[in-house]
């Protein structure tokens, strides 16, 4: 009987451990391979042939990136926006959640509510970039901090984290004469250190890696952030393969295709012939976002 | 707190009428703290509800709206009138139904991973794994997107050099440009990059699980899989069961961004949820009102789904969750 189950303890830790290591390896090697293929000679990588380690090791991917136009930009503005973002987000939830937890403010539970139903409902993408432009929030760096200060999920962990503590702390400081203000920043603000560190992780996070804001209000370069010129140079890689391919070798030729959206292989681009990044299959999406350009400069001018 | 009471209370007796005053202004007081950030959700949240009205008009962009003709209910008549809009708009709901189900199904994985996590024994290991499986929740859309395409891409991706290589296929498969399983590529993706950092939250609700109980059940002879199961499932029970009405009560709301990213002309039909679908019309396309019409018609199914998640949330918990 006891020989038995720890023979089938055994494998399951067997399994348990395995399982673990190559979903581990899976989340990690995506991230070696990407860093191996852009140190390696970029003839054998765009030929598919560096898979395992890197061969004939340079750096000068590196140096093109850095060179790149509006690139530092586009990096000033990622890192500008989280960070003010999310000591923006950091301070407005921690404030807004421990006023939160003041039965004495007038209608508290209507305006809890008021927040909280925003988690869930919205007015839909098309409203919302409606008043966006009404509100000149396109072409402005405030659009990446303004909407952002006021988080539902995170008022309420605040909230329950300051409902946690001893209401002693706080009662004893009014009665030594504190404010709402010098309470919550002399004696709340140190306390919900712990929390307010989970919160900015997640607003950093969330800061640095959205983009979607950027497709929608920003057409002016200035305000691009990484995200997003990675996701324009991505696609006009897409597109100058497309066009290549379509354009490619003699005459008007058409790309032939076959059931599964594979063109054939005389179709398929020489990337020897290309930059490193031309390594694409799939179709554009780069036009797409010229038509959006004129279509919201339309808009503007309503 | 007693000796402060006993040493302030001449200063205590005196300022007593005008405690109660403030008592009263104290109300306003703090709600006038919290004004401004009511108004910028205001303004962020309630006000693009105005915008519900182009849904009447048939608008153009680049005229004024009071210049474009008055529809009405026009557009939300040809929903359901109109038969290839209601074809566009049942295939866009499919997707979205369909994406948002696989989340809701595969919200249990997280809860896998951190129970079998903790039985794991090995400390180190244990926090490697915890660690590096969080990796891809760290990076946008976009950045998986280039990594889909570095390996999964026709020309030379890993996955069809290694394929072809290994004979198990003769030539190039493009899998980004594919629309057979679309759903699924899509749940996996969203699982690579969730599932470590879905855990964490489990995880930490296992820890919080009293050890004795363990104990105790080990000397009444429980296996550790009875272990798992009658004492770490339950323990982390109420912790699944918040997130998942949550996402319930999100369920329409699935986002965009990974669709956005990973959409082809090919993959079209099944990756077009309707956010995605309502920006292809109204942003790019032409048809900015109807495109409205199919975003609010969205925000009222969220609604209904929120009353739902409440009563059930209500019924489950004894407690609401707004």
């Amino acid at each position: 009987m006891k020989i038995r189950s720890s023979t089938g303890d055994k494998v399951f830790h067997t399994f348990n451990y395995l399982a673990f290591a190559i979903f581990t390896l899976l989340c990690l090697f995506p991230f070696y391979y990407l860093f191996i293929n852009t140190i390696s000679s970029n003839d054998l990588s765009s030929r598919g042939l560096v898979m395992w380690y890197p061969k004939e090791i340079h750096f000068n991917n590196y140096i093109q990136v850095l060179k790149l136009k509006g690139l530092s930009q586009a990096a000033l503005v990622s890192v500008g926006r989280t960070v003010i973002g999310t000591v923006a987000t950091v301070a407005g939830s921690a404030f807004l959640g421990y006023i939160f937890t003041k039965r004495k403010m007038w209608a508290r539970t209507f305006w809890y509510r008021f927040i909280m139903i925003t988690m869930y409902f919205n007015a839909g993408i098309i409203p919302w970039y409606v008043i966006m432009l009404k509100l000149h929030m396109t072409n402005n760096f405030m659009a990446y901090i303004l909407p952002m200060i006021v988080s539902p999920f995170y008022v309420i962990l605040v909230k329950t984290f300051v409902e946690s503590l001893p209401d002693v702390l706080q009662e004893s400081a009014e009665i030594d004469g504190a404010g709402t203000m010098t309470l919550f920043f002399r004696i709340i603000m140190p306390l919900i250190m712990p929390i307010a560190a989970t919160i900015a992780i997640f607003a950093a996070v969330t800061q640095w890696n959205s983009f979607i804001d950027t497709v929608f209000l920003m057409t002016n370069q200035k305000y691009y952030t990484l995200q997003f010129v990675l996701y324009k140079y991505l696609n006009e890689s897409n597109s100058l393969a497309a066009i290549i391919r379509s354009s490619g070798g003699s005459g008007e030729r058409r790309p032939v295709q076959d059931a599964n959206g594979d063109l054939d292989p005389h179709d398929r681009l020489d990337d020897r012939r290309h930059p490193h990044f031309v390594r694409v299959s799939v179709l554009p999406a780069f036009l797409r976002q010229r038509h959006h350009d004129r279509r919201s400069q339309g808009l503007r001018s309503e | 707190m007693n000796s402060a009471a006993g040493t302030s209370q001449h200063p205590q007796t005196v300022a007593q009428p005008a405690a109660r005053r403030r008592g009263i202004t104290e109300r306003y007081r703090l709600f006038l703290y919290a004004l401004p950030f009511l108004v910028l959700v205001f303004v962020f949240s309630y006000m693009p509800l105005y915008g519900w009205i182009y849904s009447l008009y048939n608008y153009r962009p680049g005229f004024k709206l009071s210049d474009t003709p008055f529809v009405g209910l026009q557009w939300f008549r040809s929903i359901f009138a109109n038969p290839t809009q209601t074809q566009e708009v049942l295939r866009v709901m499919k997707n979205t139904i369909a994406m948002s189900t696989l989340g809701i199904v595969t919200s249990v994985l997280p809860v896998a991973f951190a129970i079998l996590l903790s039985e794991i024994r090995s400390m180190r290991f244990k926090k490697t794994v915890q660690i590096l499986t969080t990796l891809p929740n760290f990076i946008s859309w976009v950045l998986v997107y280039a990594i889909a395409f570095m390996m999964f891409n026709v020309d030379n991706g890993l996955i069809n050099r290694l394929f072809i290589e290994l004979g198990l296929q003769d030539r190039g498969f493009n899998y980004l440009a594919n629309d057979s399983h679309t759903w699924l590529a899509m749940i996996l993706w969203a699982t690579w990059k969730g599932l470590g950092w879905g855990a964490i939250m489990y995880i930490a609700a296992i820890t919080g699980i009293d050890q004795e109980q363990y104990d105790a059940a080990k000397v009444d002879g429980a296996g550790r899989f009875r272990q798992m199961w009658n004492i770490t499932v339950p323990g982390i029970m109420p912790t699944y069961f918040v997130l998942l009405l949550l996402s319930i009560a999100n369920f329409i709301n699935n986002g965009m961004e990974q669709y956005f990213v990973f959409q082809n002309p090919i993959n079209k039909d099944h990756i077009e949820v309707l956010d995605l679908y309502v920006y292809n019309t109204g942003m790019l396309g032409t048809n900015f009102s109807f495109a409205t019409a199919v975003s609010m018609l969205k925000s009222i199914i969220s609604i209904g789904l929120l009353f739902f998640a409440n009563r059930l949330s209500k019924w489950v918990r004894g407690e609401s969750i707004i």
